[in-house]
């Protein structure tokens, strides 16, 4: 079956129940805003709940999980390109905090 | 692989050895491939902008919490999810060859995109109106305007070229000079602009909100 035949064959009912949970997910991050916890811990559950949101997009807005090599490829080169951007963090520590060695 | 199949994906060729090269990676079109690489290209370039705001952000004290309702942001990401789901319709209905079914769907999908727009450019205006430029913050750092008109400028730059380009493609599309597959590959980047902003959200508005 190709990825046409696949997605007619799917129909607009799985998409739907994509949608609404995807509507619930971004309804969680509005609820996490007005929750009473430090800015740490509220970066940390919006930031899980984007990348849950991020995921279900990918794979059934965007079909990635009818095609294992490109769904592989997609996610491997994203997350080497993110990772290698946490590179600057310490440096933002070093300008809040100071360089505790240097004291 | 027949010559036939190989025509599907638009590259044909003679030989067999030739097929076997050019055999579309992960089965993919060459457009959409084409398609998936601007989005790995382009989420780099988001995540660097995510990243060095998340970076000032930590490294500046009292950054400012200027926001104090989630209405407005909340009906934007409303109507871009709306408007991804819309897209999943149009696609499904080229797919099935209902053209006008297909047609429509785009252009309500293009709707969505500039119903966002004009609440964001709103935004802004009534920002702007407060004193917050590019350059200036009436609540603390200017580093936060500059961040904020930045970030979610990148993204509405994005929204407008996909509002233009689903136009585009749907006319395109309804004059029979594309396929159900221009307009998948189109739905591609739509989804991508809807999945961006499902992180713009929650770092650049949500954390910033006054309790």
């Amino acid at each position: 079956m190709t990825t046409a035949e696949a997605h007619k064959d799917s129909g607009i009912g799985k998409d739907l129940v994509v949608y609404v949970f995807l509507l619930v997910l971004a309804a969680i991050q509005f609820v996490i805003a007005y929750q009473n916890i430090t800015a740490d811990q509220m970066f940390e559950r919006m930031l899980i709940v984007a990348i849950v949101e991020a995921g279900v997009a990918l794979l059934f807005f965007m079909h990635l999980n009818e095609n294992r090599g490109l769904r592989w490829f997609v996610v491997i080169s994203t997350v080497a390109v993110l990772l290698f951007l946490q590179y600057g963090w310490t440096d933002a520590h070093r300008l809040a905090n100071g360089v505790p060695w240097a004291k | 692989m027949s010559q036939a199949d190989l025509s599907i994906h638009g590259q044909v060729s003679r030989t067999g050895a030739t097929e076997i090269m050019t055999a579309p990676t992960f089965s993919v079109s060459a457009k959409k491939m084409a398609m998936w690489l601007f989005i790995i290209a382009d989420s780099a370039t988001f995540a660097g902008c995510l990243v060095a705001y998340g970076f000032t952000r930590n490294a500046t004290p009292n950054w400012p919490r200027p926001f104090h309702s989630i209405t407005n942001v909340a009906v934007m990401t409303f109507i871009l999810l709306t408007s991804s789901l819309t897209m999943l319709i149009g696609v499904r209905s080229a797919q099935k060859g209902d053209k006008a079914g297909a047609f429509r769907w785009t252009l309500i999908t293009a709707a969505f995109g500039i119903l966002f727009a004009v609440l964001h450019i709103r935004e802004w205006m009534g920002m702007i109106g407060e004193g917050a430029t590019l350059f200036h913050n009436p609540w603390g750092t200017p580093l936060f305007s500059s961040l904020f008109f930045s970030i979610t400028g990148l993204h509405l730059l994005h929204v407008t070229g996909g509002v233009v380009a689903l136009i585009a493609v749907a006319l395109k599309y309804q004059g029979g000079r594309y396929g159900a597959d221009d307009l998948e590959v189109t739905g591609l980047y739509w989804h991508f602009v809807d999945l961006v902003w499902m992180f713009v959200v929650p770092l650049v508005y949500l954390l910033n909100l006054a309790h």
